[in-house]
């Protein structure tokens, strides 16, 4: 899912501000905040106004995370409701030690490692050309905003059509024909999709980097006698850099959840199945919700290293540390 | 990049131009195609139809199963971005115009939710969706559409909410208003373009899911338009539904088209609104 | 229009933190007030509870004879020009300036009147039509003042309302501000931490710091006659110079040399708790060359030598910036000047002197240079509690007076 990555709560209205900041110069020292009777009615607002929200979400989320590690440490197969019992970590050991996990695993990760890595250097291009165009600026925006809007189904149908043999215009590329049916290519086709699919929306948060850029800044370096390729590297890509990391850490995770394409390209066969996919086979087809469930915690583990891993790596410039906003 | 304005560098703008609306039409344009073909032309792998014909849409608006799936997703997608927005922005509000503690959580926790893997979620709401009798059912996608549409709405409305200058409120009670005025003529005007960009998104994000269409509905009751065309048949056993499922996702498409053709500068500053401050 | 009556106004929180203390203050119908004062001292938040956009936790305002503590901004029938100009980006100018008209219930025409005379007063009607994003920032302060007095309020309060210009656009602004009071007749106050604006605009400054008001009065009594160290360090640019001075055997030991004490000066000295240790205030233009002075003017002054660091001819006369040696005064309100001012543009406390002198002197740069400085304009002040021990009923007579 898409998400703008703005560190949103460190702002504070100039008419809560005021009253504060006229006090303390008088002592010197820097105090809290006073709490007035305006302060606490401001508080209890705030509380009411963030409380639905915050109900939905973590209702929707905290709890079925935490009754699904409970699940997941369960014999629980609806198809043998009466065999559900508790065997602690046994679902685990099934799921790490089987290959198909574990193939799974491997797809998904190629399909992150190598979508991420072309849709940044194609989202960096369409960036570009969206951002400085001379001509057609809106027709080139307006374009690249299609396959982000499309639904992912329809898009994946399109490209399943595409490289059907006999329905096809693309069917013809390769040889032998049939490349939804081998391995290699399907999953070159499903890496297709999902780039065509996300390099706008990656090329849109790259953009937003871009417009930050100062225009003087460029105009400085050329007078400095900085080539083009100068200028990208050692100026706008500093300058970008929380930009390209917010949509970095935004996409792998998006990547890693890969489902629509695969579910209608391949369905899973020919082992292009994504940890999702294989999660929801388990569960929705195979309606065993012990296996389902240990690897969607898995599955919700891994993700939260990658999220981890992420911040740690790049601090503050991460989104989430709200430090540094306030003006 | 050189900033230069001769024909050569607009030829050369012009090219690329042509190269991205290229690259990001032709599947929209061949499944459109497609939906167009006669089953005879259907497999000839021709990127324009020889043969135009509107069977294909004909024989889904017939169908049941279409026509119940397309009211699903219409009416589940308004519903769950009309209450992500009402929602949205009321914590949006607070988050850009009140000091309380907490603030930081909620913007974490929204932010954990973004990044969220739904499929996680899958096992536990089946379940949960059983025993509480809303398997299959509308607020059974609702609820974790909402959830999933919450943070979106959080940050894009808290973004929009911030460069309202707030003065303005201000002024309208010097001048007289109260505080009801100053809000609906003075804050709403000014916070109504947010709102509809982020409901354009939020509904976007809604229209396009296919995970939970697919895990958490079971019959034509509640399932939406994505998930019905991996069902999808045909009229009869026997019909290829090649050209009905093309037809069923021209016609999910066009909202889309539409919004971007109408909208395009409101998503993108939608979408890119606050991505990257400071 | 009405007058404003501030009586022992207080603006607390339950903690006992106070952001306005007893402020006492009679603003007279047609006037025209300055709130003015470092960041933080207040002024804001007088302004904001006068226009009641924040309430009063003590005392009492009064708008022509009525108590208004606890009636809305909107009741009170005043206008407020904002800094950030506060203007209605949804609306065109006329439709901002016809809101408050508007939320009045007035009927169209009179309406429309009302929009196009005070359009023509401040030269706005070709813009009428206009949305604020399609004007310049001149014309937008114009708007804001426009949509204050098209409904005729009992008052006008301003908000820094040229904080957001450029220098030129503000001294141009600054003249139709006061042209534009005096032609209403309209009570006025108006915030600033801008000191020029204060010395230039109002009939009345007053001065606030911490809460509390510092000195109330036309701005020319305020320069020449400062109750205390933050009132002569606030007013004045370039700001009055400050030096240390030691009390030794009825004279003053400064780096300046050894200046002579008046009897009344020195009685003031004698009391027990007096302090050994005082600051010399001199503004730069209480200096002169030494060559310029005549023999008459020189007694009532003192001289002494230093070397030239800076001249900057002005046409008019100089200013010559002097190393001094020499321990620096220190108190608490200079620190705080020198904070508010930006450590650069407060030489007050630094180690040169600041002066301005005739533009005959042949004054350069590098060489040794005799001054002379007038001992009648000078102020001492108690470094402790700041007051100004050369002020007698009011009016300072330098350090000589008997």
């Amino acid at each position: 899912m898409s998400v703008n990555a703005t560190p949103a709560g460190a702002q504070v209205s100039a008419e809560a501000e005021r009253p504060t900041t006229t006090v303390p110069t008088q002592r010197g020292g820097r105090r809290k905040p006073p709490l007035s009777e305006n302060k606490r009615a401001e508080r209890r607002l705030g509380w009411l106004l963030c409380a639905p929200a915050a109900l939905v979400m973590v209702a929707v989320t905290a709890y079925p995370i935490i009754y699904s590690v409970w699940l997941s440490l369960q014999r629980y197969d609806l198809r043998f409701p009466d065999q559900r019992e508790f065997i602690g970590l046994e679902n685990y050991v099934t799921v790490l030690t089987n290959e198909f996990w574990w193939t799974a695993f491997g797809v998904t990760a190629l399909i992150t490692v190598v979508t991420v890595a072309v849709e940044l250097v194609l989202g960096m291009g369409l960036a570009l050309i969206m951002h400085r165009t001379l001509v057609g600026r809106g027709l080139v925006r307006t374009s690249a905003l299609i396959p982000y809007g499309i639904v992912t189904v329809v898009a994946a149908f399109s490209w399943r059509y595409a490289w059907t043999p006999g329905t096809g215009y693309l069917a013809d590329l390769f040889s032998d024909g049939a490349p939804l049916t081998e391995r290699a290519s399907s999953l070159a086709i499903i890496m297709l999709a999902e780039i065509w699919k996300t390099t706008p929306f990656m090329a849109l948060l790259l953009m937003a980097g871009l417009a930050l850029v100062p225009e003087d800044l460029l105009k400085a370096a050329s007078t400095d006698g900085a080539t083009s390729w100068q200028k990208f590297t050692k100026v706008m890509l500093p300058v970008m850099k929380p930009a390209i990391l917010v949509a970095l850490l935004f996409r792998t995770l998006d990547a890693f959840r890969v489902f629509d394409n695969i579910f209608v390209l391949t369905a899973g066969g020919n082992e292009t199945s994504s940890v999702s996919m294989l999660a929801y086979n388990n569960l929705i087809r195979g309606l065993n919700l012990g296996i389902g469930s240990t690897m969607s915690v898995l599955i919700f583990i891994t993700v939260a290293i990658i999220a981890f891993v992420f911040v740690k790596l790049f601090g503050t410039a991460a989104p989430g540390s709200d430090d540094g906003e306030r003006r | 990049m050189a900033v230069e304005t001769t024909t050569r560098a607009k030829v050369r703008w012009g090219l690329l131009d042509v190269l991205v609306v290229v690259f990001a039409l032709v599947p929209v344009l061949w499944i459109a195609s497609l939906s167009f073909k006669t089953p005879a032309t259907l497999t000839d792998g021709n990127f324009i139809p020889r043969e135009w014909t509107l069977d294909n849409y004909r024989t889904i608006f017939d169908t049941d199963q279409f026509v119940r799936a397309l009211i699903n997703s219409i009416g589940i997608a308004l519903i769950a971005t009309l209450i992500a927005v009402v929602l949205g922005a009321m914590a949006a509000y607070a988050i850009s115009r009140l000091d309380f503690p907490g603030k930081g959580l909620l913007v974490g926790v929204s932010l954990l939710i973004a990044m969220f893997p739904q499929v996680s979620l899958v096992s536990p709401l089946f379940e949960i969706e059983r025993q509480l009798k809303i398997f299959d059912t509308w607020p059974g996608l609702i609820l974790p559409y909402i959830t999933f549409a919450l943070p979106l709405a959080i940050y894009t409305l808290s973004a929009f909410f911030k460069q309202i200058p707030w003065d303005l409120e201000k002024a309208a009670k010097m001048d007289g208003a109260t505080q009801a005025q100053a809000f609906r003529r003075v804050i709403a005007p000014l916070a109504a373009p947010g709102l509809f960009t982020t409901a354009i998104l939020v509904f976007i994000f809604c229209w396009n899911d296919f995970l939970f269409a697919i895990s958490l509905t079971s019959t034509e009751r509640s399932r939406t338009v994505p998930a019905a065309l991996s069902f999808f048949t045909g009229a009869s056993q026997f019909e290829d539904p090649t050209g009905a499922i093309c037809a069923a996702a021209v016609v999910i498409t066009v909202p889309i088209i539409l919004f971007v053709l109408f909208f395009q500068r409101r998503i993108v500053s939608g979408l890119t609104s606050g991505a990257v401050k400071g | 229009m009405a007058d404003i009556v501030l009586d022992k106004v207080s603006k607390s929180f339950p903690d006992g933190t106070v952001a306005v203390q007893d402020v006492d203050l009679e603003i007279a119908d047609g006037e025209f007030v300055i709130l003015v004062g470092p960041s933080g001292c207040g002024k804001s938040t007088t302004l904001n509870m006068i226009a009641g956009l924040e309430d009063i936790s003590s005392g009492e305002l009064r708008i022509g004879g009525q108590r208004v503590n606890d009636k809305a901004p909107r009741d009170r029938d005043i206008a407020m020009v904002f800094q950030s100009y506060a203007l209605y980006p949804n609306m065109t100018v006329r439709e901002n300036m016809a809101f408050p008209l508007r939320l009045a219930k007035l009927d169209k025409e009179t309406i429309n009147a009302k929009v196009d005379e005070a359009a023509k007063v401040l030269e706005l009607v070709p813009l009428l039509d206009r949305k604020p994003a399609n004007l310049s920032g001149g014309q937008r302060q114009r708007v804001a003042m426009g949509r204050a007095i098209v409904r005729q309020p009992k008052a006008f309060l301003m908000d820094e309302p040229l904080s957001n210009l450029d220098a030129k656009l503000r001294v141009q602004m600054r003249t139709v501000v006061s042209r534009l009071q005096k032609q209403l007749g309209t009570t006025t106050v108006y915030v600033t931490h801008d000191q020029t604006e204060a010395m230039t605009l109002g009939d009345r400054v007053v001065i606030m710091r911490g809460g509390a008001i510092q000195q109330v009065g036309p701005p020319q009594e305020l320069y020449d006659h400062p109750r205390n160290l933050f009132v002569a360090g606030f007013i004045g640019s370039p700001s009055m110079n400050f030096l240390h001075a030691a009390v030794q055997d009825g004279s003053l030991h400064t780096a300046l040399g050894e200046v002579p004490l008046g009897d009344r000066v020195r009685r003031e000295l004698e009391a027990a708790d007096a302090p050994r240790e005082l600051i010399l205030g001199v503004r730069p233009e209480h200096f002169e060359d030494a060559e310029l002075v005549d023999e008459d003017t020189r007694r009532r002054g003192l001289e002494f030598e230093a070397p030239v660091e800076i001249v900057e001819s002005m046409g008019s006369d100089k200013y010559v910036y002097f190393t001094v040696e020499g321990e620096r005064a220190s108190a608490a309100e200079l620190e705080e000047l020198a904070a508010d001012a930006g450590a650069g543009d407060f030489a007050g406390t630094g180690g040169n002197l600041v002066t301005r002198l005739s533009a005959e002197s042949p004054v350069a740069e590098g060489q040794s240079r005799r001054v002379w400085f007038n001992l009648e304009k000078i102020h001492l002040f108690d470094p402790t509690n700041g007051r100004n021990l050369t002020l007698h009923e009011g009016r300072s007579a330098g350090a000589l007076a008997d």
